[in-house]
């Protein structure tokens, strides 16, 4: 581990509890990286998380940590948020977590613009509880509960929280880590709902039964499969077809739910006074 | 204390519940529109911003459950309310505010069920659900006002056992006490007690957000943003707040719950008694239901019969020892209530057969009556 990084983590309750080969360390070092970039104060700094492979991440994380319950991370978030805007929050999901059970609080965390950053690491699959298929399968996929391929479509989740209303939108791999770290990085500035979904890993459950190879064969995946929303430009519909765009997707600067929150306070405050 | 035309105001009983929430302090609420709890979330989207707090209405109820826990996190004093179905969302969200100690209020003003109901139609059905509605093993503080000033008062304190025991606490109001309405009389600042959590001493080093450090066996509790970054799960944990499978620490957290609660019986529980000392029938009753039987012990009386009342204030934990005495002198116990008879089983259960329980439940949207009680106290006697 890098010396200056090693403040962000509980050093004693490593090592984690993932699996050999998973993506998930290395996203949570780019997030690391990103908190570093932006020198935001640990004391001040809330991760707060819901249940999943992903979700276990705060608790090696030396910051105010909060561990919820399923698929409602946002909302306990959105509690913290609110309560203490002075605190910065940000949650750390899965795609079964954040999808799924938790979809409603994801758009409608995005339809507010409340200043969190959401990190979901997609790794297409339920991991702990043993390789179930999720929201983000792809269609066709198998999965111990799609054992003839995945009847479901996936959701493009960036282009949902998008149409949600979230004011940064971005996606990035762990096989990039630097951009990985540079997007996660932008959602912290972003004064709003920033959103980074972080393609991850998951060679046990995902890979082996997708016949993807090795942990090192599904970063090069990755790596094969993901160009830049510029690179992206440059290419034809056919092109683009079975490619997985990274980069920031969308970014606009629009009011920010506790600043709006506050306005009304001041007004009633000033109006008795 | 002097009471003015300024601090006496004809309220409903969910306004007074609002109100009550201001006095004790409240910073956040997060709610989700049922009927009929809604007033409780219009009063206080009106007043949060005025005294400088917070007002969010979620997505659904089990947002504004997740929020609220959230929201005690930093230090806030948070609150939601709802209504039988909503209450069912909570449960899980429920538990781990109970599992990971954060204070908050729950109302539930409780209306016919089951599943959606009758959504305006007066009930008490929910009390076992208040008692065992979330999984697992936790006790649980439930308190019932019987009038529109007590919705008032027992949100107040329903927010200083929320700070004193760490622990989420229950409201549980029926739809007649939320709607009704009468004189209150709003306290002075100072008239009534206001209780904040303990927090760690300042430059505790070696806080420990889950470690008792005195006889309540209920650890200081400190904000997010106060400098200990802690760790907080819903999974069962040590006293660092990290979760651990081992049997021993597993249970010595299960047992602390239940502990810290029974260490405070005296605190939390609050009863009522009328005209028990003589009397051979006792109505034990809570909610609205108790001031039908408050007319009911007055007419048999007048009647010449010798009947009392004990009213549950505290449903949860139940007052059991309150119970069993008026038992031991009464010939029957009658416990009238908008159900099939949810308390009448535990008051049975507590009297052991030192006395006849008799219940009268009504499960049709009506309050149970002074007469359905006279008529019952006809056959008792």
């Amino acid at each position: 581990m890098l010396p200056q990084l090693e403040k962000y983590f509980r050093t004693e309750r490593l090592p984690h509890i993932w699996c050999p080969g998973c993506a998930n360390g290395i996203i949570v070092k780019s997030l690391v990286e990103a908190i570093d970039k932006a020198g935001l104060d640990q004391d001040k700094t809330v991760i707060v998380s819901g249940i999943g492979c992903s979700s276990r991440a705060p608790g090696y994380l030396n910051f105010n940590t909060l561990h919820t319950v399923h698929g409602r991370a946002i909302a306990f978030a959105t509690g913290v948020k609110v309560a203490n805007p002075e605190l910065n929050v940000i949650v750390v999901t899965g795609d079964g977590d954040g999808t799924s059970i938790g979809g409603n609080h994801l758009i409608h965390g995005a339809r507010r613009n409340l200043d969190l950053t959401v990190v979901l690491f997609n790794n297409n699959i339920y991991g702990m509880t043993g390789g179930q298929y999720s929201p983000m399968s792809p269609h066709g996929a198998k999965a111990t509960t799609s054992p003839y391929g995945n009847v479901e479509r996936p959701f493009d989740i960036c282009n949902l929280v998008t149409a949600s209303g979230a004011s940064y939108v971005a996606r990035g791999n762990s096989y990039n880590t630097g951009q990985l770290t540079n997007l996660i990085y932008k959602g912290l500035q972003n004064k709003g709902f920033s959103f980074v979904e972080a393609l991850s890993t998951c060679p046990v459950y995902f890979g082996r039964k997708n016949k993807m190879g090795k942990a090192p064969d599904m970063l090069k995946w990755q790596k094969d499969v993901c160009i830049t929303k510029e690179a992206a430009s440059r290419m034809t519909a056919e092109e683009r077809a079975e490619k997985i765009i990274t980069g920031v997707l969308h970014h606009e600067e629009m009011p920010e739910y506790t600043e709006l929150y506050q306005k009304v306070i001041d007004k009633c405050q000033g109006g008795r006074a | 204390m002097t009471v003015t035309n300024i601090n006496a105001k004809l309220m409903q009983g969910n306004q007074a519940c609002a109100e009550g929430a201001i006095y004790a302090g409240i910073n956040f609420y997060a709610g989700y529109p049922i009927t009929p709890s809604t007033e409780i979330a219009e009063v206080l989207s009106e007043r949060l911003p005025q005294v400088g707090g917070k007002f969010i209405q979620m997505e659904d109820e089990i947002a504004s459950m997740a929020a609220v826990i959230g929201a005690s996190l930093t230090g806030a004093k948070t609150m939601t309310a709802t209504s039988g179905p909503g209450f069912s969302l909570k449960q899980e969200n429920l538990g781990y505010g109970m599992v990971a100690e954060t204070p908050c209020v729950v109302v539930n003003v409780q209306r016919l069920g089951p599943s959606t109901g009758g959504p305006t139609a007066p009930a008490q059905g929910d009390m076992m659900q208040a008692r065992w509605g979330t999984h697992g093993d936790h006790p649980v503080i439930a308190l019932c006002p019987s009038s529109v000033q007590e919705c008032f008062n027992l949100t107040v304190k329903a927010f200083n056992l929320a700070e004193a025991y760490r622990t989420p606490v229950l409201l549980m109001m029926d739809e007649v006490i939320g709607h009704m309405r009468e004189r209150v009389v709003i306290p002075e600042p100072g008239d009534l007690e206001v209780v904040d959590r303990t927090k760690p001493e300042p430059g505790t080093q070696d806080y420990l957000p889950y470690q008792p450090v005195d006889s309540t066996l209920v650890p200081p509790m400190a904000s997010f943003g106060d400098g200990y970054r802690y760790h907080v799960t819903g999974l069962l944990h040590d006293e660092t707040g990290f979760p651990s499978n081992n049997a021993d620490v597993m249970g010595a957290l299960v047992e602390r719950l239940h502990q810290k609660i029974e260490r405070g019986l005296e605190k939390i529980i609050m009863v009522e008694e009328v005209n028990t000392e003589d009397a051979d029938v006792v109505i034990v009753a809570y909610g609205a239901v108790a001031r039908s039987a408050q007319k009911a012990m007055k007419l048999a009386r007048e009647q010449g019969q010798k009947v009392g009342m004990l009213r549950l204030i505290t449903v949860w934990p139940f007052p059991e020892e309150a119970v069993i005495k008026v038992a031991e002198k009464a010939k029957a116990l009658i416990v009238p209530e908008m159900n099939r008879g949810q308390i009448k089983e535990v008051v049975q259960a507590a009297v052991a057969g030192k006395a006849e329980v008799h219940g009268i439940g009504n499960s049709n949207g009506d309050i149970v009556t002074p007469w359905q009680m006279l008529d019952k106290i006809g056959e008792v006697l």
